[in-house]
C-alpha cells in the first residue's frame, strides 16, 4: 500500500506555481517509497530541486548527464544486485532526456533487463532551455524550435509512441499515468518499483511556463487530456494493454483552447483543417484503445 | 547601405551565418547557445533553408556533415556537454575534410557546471578534443559585432580549407546586447568544386583538394578510414597514413598567416596583454584607463591555428599577461613560442576579469 502521507520530495524547491512535473515528482516518490535512490536526468526537474544551497530530495540522489540516466543506474542497480541489497533504483527524466538524447542508453538498459523504474515526467517540450521542441511534443504545438507562423503550425510531427518502444524492449511493466489522477499515477509507480526488472511509467505533466496557462489550470488541462483522448491512461503488462482509463469523449478543441502553444490554431484565423487533424488523432485513440464511456441519452 | 541593431550576441551569429549563406542548421537546445537555433528556426523557413533539431549532438554534428556533402553551407551551435559529444563526429569531419562550422557559447564545466555563466574551457578541447592528430580553425568574437563578422567567415574558412571551423564564444559575448553594424553584404568565397578527372583527394600545392559535391556527378567514396587520393579505404598502409594526416594538420599549420586575423597595439612595449573574447574588453579598458602608460596588447580572434609569428613583432617584450577564463590554457601554448616569462591570469565563475585585476598583474614584480 502507498504511504500517502510520506513526502520525500519536499516543499521549498524552486519550480514555477502549477508546475506539473514537480507534482509527479512528489507523487512518484509516496509510491517508490523511502528505500529508494534516484538517479535523476539533466532537466527542470534536476535545476528546480535543487536550488543552491539545498535539495528537495530526501533520499539518496544523483543527477547524471543529460543522455545516460539509464546507464548511470544499470551501474548502480548491478552493483546493489552483486551486494544483495535492496534499495529499489528509480530514473527520473524529462520528455527530452527519454525520448530524444537519452534513447541510446534507455535501450541498451532495458534490453539489459536491469531491475529499475523509469520515470518520464512528460512535459511535452524542453523547458529548463525554454521551451523547445522534444519527440513529445504533440502535432501543431508552438514552440521556440517549432515557431508558428507564415511557414508553419507549429510542430510537424505527432508525438512518439514512447512507452510502445520500451514495452518492444520485452519491458514486465510500463504504464501511462497523468498528474490529474494522483491515485492511480502513485499505485502505477508502487507497481513499477516492486515488479521486477526494468519498468516505464510516463507521467502527463502540463507546464503552465512551456504550454501557457495559469498555473491554477494546470489538473484541469491534464484532466481535459484525458478526457478529450489526447493523454491515455493504461497499463502493459508484459506488452499487453490493460487497465485503460475511459472517459466519456470531449472534442479536442475544449484542451486546445486552454493553452497560448495552440493559439494559433483559433487566432487570427480558425484552422479547421488542423483542428480536424488533431481531433482524427483522438479519435484513433478512443478507438484502439477503446476508452468512450457513452453516455444513455435521455 | 548598411543598418544599425542593438542585438544579443547569438543573434548576430545567426544572422552573420545566414549572411554568409548558411542553409542547413542542425542543432539540439543546450545553455548558453539556444537563442542561435531559435534564430535560426524563424528566419531559415523563410529564407528557403533547413533548421531541424535533432535528437541529441551527436546527431548534430553528423547531419550538419552529411548536409555539407549536397554542397550546403552548414552549421550547428551548443556549449560544454553539447560539445563533448560532437567530438567523435568533429574528427570524422577533420578525415573526411568536410566543411563546416561549429558554434561553441562556451560556459562553466567540466560537465554540467555552470550552465548560464561564461567560461573559456573549451580551447584545448576545441583544437585536440577528438582522437589523432588534426587541425581546425577556432575564432573568438570579443563583441557582439564581431558575433555577427567572424561567423561569416568561419563560412568562408570552413570552404576555403575544408576544415571544421569552430567559432569559440563564450556566455558573455553570447548574451551580451550591444550595438551592432550590419552590412547589406558580406564576403562569400565559394568551395571550390573537384576539376573532373582529378582525384577527390588528391590536392595541389595548398594540400586542399576539390570538394566532389554528392549529386554532381561524382562516384565519390567518404569515409573516415584511413583513405588513398581516391578516397579508398588503405587502413594498414604506413605511407599513405602518415602523408594523409600530415596533410590535415599542414593545410592548416601553413595557412596559419593567410587565417591569422589579430590586432597589435604598442609593439614596443616591456609588458604585453595577450587576450582572445571576452577578456579582450578588459584589457582594452585597461588600455584606455591608463593612456600614458605603454602597454603592449596582442588580441587575438584566431586562436587556432595560432599566430606564434604574432609574439615575435614585440621585440622588447619582457613578459606576456595573458588573462583567461580557465587556467592557462592559451597562456601555455604561448610558453612554447617565447623566452620572456609567460603569466597566467585565469579567473573562473563567470565574471569577467576586472580592470583592477589585470592592474595588480602588471604591478607585480617579474
Amino acid at each position: 500500500m502507498v504511504d500517502k502521507s510520506l513526502e520525500l520530495f519536499e516543499c521549498g524547491h524552486r519550480a514555477c506555481g502549477g508546475c506539473g512535473a514537480a507534482l509527479a515528482a512528489r507523487l512518484a516518490m509516496k509510491g517508490a517509497g523511502t528505500n529508494t535512490i534516484v538517479v535523476n536526468s539533466t532537466g527542470c526537474m534536476e535545476v528546480f530541486s535543487t536550488p543552491y544551497p539545498e535539495t528537495a530530495w530526501k533520499v539518496p540522489w544523483i543527477h547524471s548527464l543529460f543522455e545516460n540516466a539509464s546507464a548511470v543506474a544499470s551501474g548502480v542497480e548491478a552493483s546493489l544486485k552483486k551486494q544483495r541489497r535492496g534499495e529499489k533504483v528509480v530514473i527520473m527524466a524529462g520528455d527530452g532526456a527519454t525520448f530524444d538524447i537519452g534513447m541510446i542508453c534507455i535501450s541498451g538498459a532495458f534490453e539489459r533487463g536491469h531491475d529499475f523504474t523509469y520515470i518520464c515526467y512528460d512535459n511535452e517540450a524542453y523547458m529548463n532551455t525554454g521551451i523547445q521542441r522534444s519527440g513529445a511534443t504533440p502535432y501543431d504545438a508552438s514552440t521556440t524550435t517549432s515557431p508558428a507562423g507564415k511557414c508553419s503550425f507549429g510542430n510537424k510531427r505527432p508525438k512518439k509512441d514512447m512507452p510502445q518502444i520500451i514495452a518492444a524492449h520485452g519491458a514486465p511493466y510500463v504504464a501511462t499515468a497523468s498528474i490529474a489522477y494522483p491515485a492511480d499515477l502513485m499505485q502505477k509507480v508502487e507497481r513499477a518499483v516492486n515488479t521486477k526488472g526494468p519498468c516505464y511509467v510516463q507521467v502527463h505533466a502540463p507546464c503552465c511556463t512551456g504550454w501557457g496557462f495559469e498555473g491554477e489550470q494546470t489538473l484541469a488541462i491534464a484532466k481535459l487530456a484525458v478526457e478529450t483522448g489526447l493523454w491515455i491512461n493504461y497499463e502493459m503488462v508484459d506488452g499487453k494493454v490493460s487497465k485503460v482509463k475511459k472517459v466519456v469523449k470531449k472534442p479536442v478543441e475544449e484542451y486546445l483552447k486552454t493553452q497560448k502553444r495552440f493559439r494559433h490554431l483559433f487566432k487570427p484565423a480558425r484552422q479547421d483543417a488542423e483542428i480536424a487533424a488533431i481531433q482524427a488523432m483522438a479519435d484513433r485513440n478512443f478507438e484502439k484503445y477503446g476508452i468512450e464511456i457513452k453516455l444513455k441519452k435521455e | 547601405m548598411t543598418r544599425t541593431e542593438f542585438w544579443q550576441g547569438n543573434t548576430a551569429c545567426a544572422e552573420g551565418a545566414l549572411a554568409a549563406g548558411c542553409n542547413f542548421f542542425g542543432g539540439y537546445p543546450i545553455t548558453p547557445s539556444t537563442e542561435v537555433a531559435e534564430h535560426m528556426a524563424l528566419r531559415l523557413p523563410k529564407k528557403n533553408g533547413v533548421f531541424i533539431q535533432m535528437e541529441d549532438e551527436l546527431a548534430s554534428m553528423a547531419a550538419i556533415i552529411g548536409a555539407s556533402w549536397t554542397g550546403a553551407r552548414a552549421m550547428t551551435a551548443t556549449s560544454g556537454p553539447g560539445f563533448s559529444l560532437m567530438m567523435e563526429n568533429i574528427g570524422f569531419a577533420a578525415m573526411t575534410e568536410t566543411p563546416c562550422v561549429i558554434v561553441n557559447v562556451q560556459r562553466g564545466g567540466p560537465s554540467t557546471g555552470q550552465p548560464t555563466m561564461g567560461a573559456q574551457g573549451d580551447m584545448m578541447q576545441c583544437r585536440f578534443g577528438s582522437h589523432g592528430d588534426y587541425s581546425v580553425i577556432a575564432l573568438c568574437p570579443a563583441s557582439v559585432q564581431e558575433m555577427f563578422e567572424l561567423t561569416a567567415k568561419a563560412f568562408n574558412l570552413a570552404d576555403r580549407y575544408r576544415v571544421p571551423v569552430f567559432l569559440m564564444a563564450d556566455e558573455i559575448v553570447g548574451h551580451m546586447r550591444e550595438k551592432i553594424t550590419v552590412p547589406d553584404s558580406v564576403e562569400r568565397v565559394a568551395r571550390r568544386e573537384l576539376i573532373r578527372g582529378t582525384l577527390p583527394f588528391a590536392a595541389g600545392d595548398d594540400l586542399v583538394p576539390g570538394f566532389a559535391t554528392f549529386g554532381k556527378g561524382y562516384g565519390v567514396h567518404v569515409t573516415g578510414l584511413t583513405h588513398d587520393e581516391r578516397g579508398y579505404p588503405c587502413t594498414t598502409n604506413v605511407k599513405i597514413h602518415h602523408n594523409l594526416v600530415k596533410r590535415l594538420v599542414d593545410k592548416v599549420e601553413n595557412a596559419r598567416r593567410d587565417v591569422a586575423d589579430f590586432d597589435i597595439i604598442n609593439p614596443d612595449a616591456g609588458d604585453v596583454f595577450i587576450a582572445y573574447g571576452a577578456p579582450v574588453r578588459t584589457v582594452q579598458q585597461v588600455l584606455h584607463d591608463n593612456p600614458g602608460r605603454k602597454i603592449g596588447f596582442l588580441r587575438i580572434r584566431t586562436v587556432w591555428p595560432f599566430p606564434d609569428f604574432a609574439l615575435g613583432q614585440f621585440k622588447n617584450a619582457r613578459r606576456f599577461l595573458v588573462p583567461e577564463m580557465n587556467f592557462g590554457q592559451i597562456a601555455r601554448e604561448i610558453e612554447r613560442h617565447v623566452r620572456v616569462p609567460v603569466v597566467s591570469i585565469p579567473k573562473l565563475g563567470g565574471d569577467l576579469h576586472l580592470p583592477g585585476e589585470l592592474m595588480a598583474a602588471l604591478e607585480a614584480r617579474l
